[in-house]
């Protein structure tokens, strides 16, 4: 099994072979977002893709770097990924022995992240495209307005962020057969920079407003749901090179 | 036999070219494998601005308000140099359209703004490098649905290097003085 992981990772030619495990195919539809595009108003068209089953972890992001050494902590070029990239690990090529392995991997930048993706055939999530997976439970494709489903995000998003990560995957999936969207990690997105939230959408003013070329700014339509709203602001806040010891990805490709 | 001749040929220039230049420093944005087409249509790497300050931008020509504020200030900034300074600098401008803003398309604006070509480069880069390229700008961006583009308005400025020393939000005709200082400081040979 890990070396079939493994070669997935290193070999992208075979990584169809790989496909059955690793991605779960999500419909399209027409998706209610929580933000409001002025632009755009009304439900989001979301074409069909395939999304990975949990997110990446420790063990697979070693082999992507053992593959592309570009990547090591210790090589990487600093505009690509901070000073705390891969930091928790035990040396540039070897993760901590336990259940680091299979941990997801965090402390990764979006630059890095989106090479491991490139080198699987594959890419980051578009935002609407993590949200809209992430609003099911494990019964409804959209559990947003149960009221218990928000209590249980927010109760990890109370959890100190000390705690030890589980391993990946092991939460029940939602009813798309995806794990972990909620309650393990943050994970990035391939447009984390078109998050374009002012930090204060009641006190935009002029100067504010022209910091941006074009119609206003993103903002949020349903209030209510934190779980949607903390993502958005923690993405809009990152530069691509930041890493935290929270924050990993998975990665989407197009149906084939 | 010929082929190898020529790798071996290539080889030799590539392990040239290395001995000259020093290894790029890790905070340089020339670290990107990124590619651009100019208004002249010839191809080039990003990297090869390697050598002369440069002042950078992002920007899509079919753009109504802000982007022309963004060329005169590039222009506001140059006519503020002395000539010898202006020799040094180069300003590239970066579509975030590309799928548009073709050679043709970037000819057209470089003609209607009057901008120099000697010291001026108007960039498309991949439609996949997009992103990633204003990730190293600190420049943040979303397409509309209509077409236009609600982006960072900035210049930003690099080092011959490639390094960004400086970066200025404060958009139009009447230069950022704090910037303009940097600018004057960076370009001193």
């Amino acid at each position: 099994m890990r070396a079939l992981l493994l070669a997935c990772v290193v070999l992208p030619l075979i990584a169809s072979a790989c496909a059955a495990d690793t991605y779960v195919r999500v419909p399209g539809g027409d998706f209610p977002t929580a933000l409001k595009y002025e632009d755009a108003r009304g439900p989001q068209r979301i074409a069909p893709f395939e999304i990975m089953r949990r997110p990446v972890t420790n063990s697979e992001f070693l082999a992507f770097v053992n593959a592309q050494p570009q990547w090591r902590r210790d090589r990487v070029a600093s505009v690509f990924a901070g000073p705390d990239y891969l930091a928790h690990w035990q040396g540039p090529t070897r993760v901590s022995t336990g259940e680091q392995g299979t941990q997801p991997v965090t402390r990764v930048s979006w630059f890095a992240a989106s090479a491991y993706c490139q080198a699987q055939g594959a890419r980051l999530p578009q935002w609407l495209e993590w949200e809209y997976v992430a609003a099911a439970d494990a019964t409804r494709r959209d559990a947003r307005q149960d009221p218990a489903w928000r209590e249980r995000i927010l109760g990890w998003y109370a959890r100190p962020s000390s705690t030890p990560l589980p391993r990946a995957g092991a939460q029940v999936p939602n009813a798309y057969g995806v794990a972990d969207l909620h309650g393990v990690v943050w994970e990035w997105t391939e447009d984390y920079s078109a998050l374009l939230v002012l930090a204060d959408n009641r006190n935009q003013d002029d100067a504010e407003r022209n910091r941006f070329c074009g119609a206003g700014a993103l903002s949020i339509n349903d209030r209510e749901n934190y779980a949607v709203l903390m993502r958005v602001a923690m993405l809009s806040a990152l530069n691509g090179a930041d890493t935290t010891m929270n924050l990993g990805f998975r990665c989407v490709r197009e149906v084939r | 036999m010929k082929r190898l001749l020529l790798l071996l040929f290539a080889t030799a220039l590539a392990t040239t070219a290395l001995a000259v230049l020093p290894a790029l420093p890790r905070d340089s944005v020339y670290q990107s494998p990124a590619q651009f087409t100019d208004a002249q249509s010839r191809q080039f790497a990003w990297s090869a601005k390697r050598g002369q300050v440069q002042l950078v931008s992002m920007f899509y020509t079919s753009c109504k308000f802000v982007c022309p504020l963004i060329v005169e200030s590039g222009k506001a900034i140059e006519q503020s140099l002395s000539a010898e300074e202006r020799a040094r600098l180069g300003v590239t401008l970066i579509s975030l359209d590309p799928e548009h803003d073709t050679p043709e398309v970037l000819a057209r604006m470089r003609r209607e703004r009057s901008v120099d070509p000697a010291r001026w480069t108007l960039a498309r880069p991949d439609p996949r490098d997009v992103r990633a390229i204003a990730g190293l700008l600190g420049i943040r961006y979303r397409a509309l649905a209509d077409g236009e583009f609600n982006h960072t308005s900035v210049l930003v400025l690099l080092d011959a290097e490639g390094r960004v020393v400086a970066r200025t939000e404060r958009i139009g005709g009447l230069p950022d003085p704090e910037f303009l200082a940097v600018v004057r400081r960076t370009l001193k040979p």
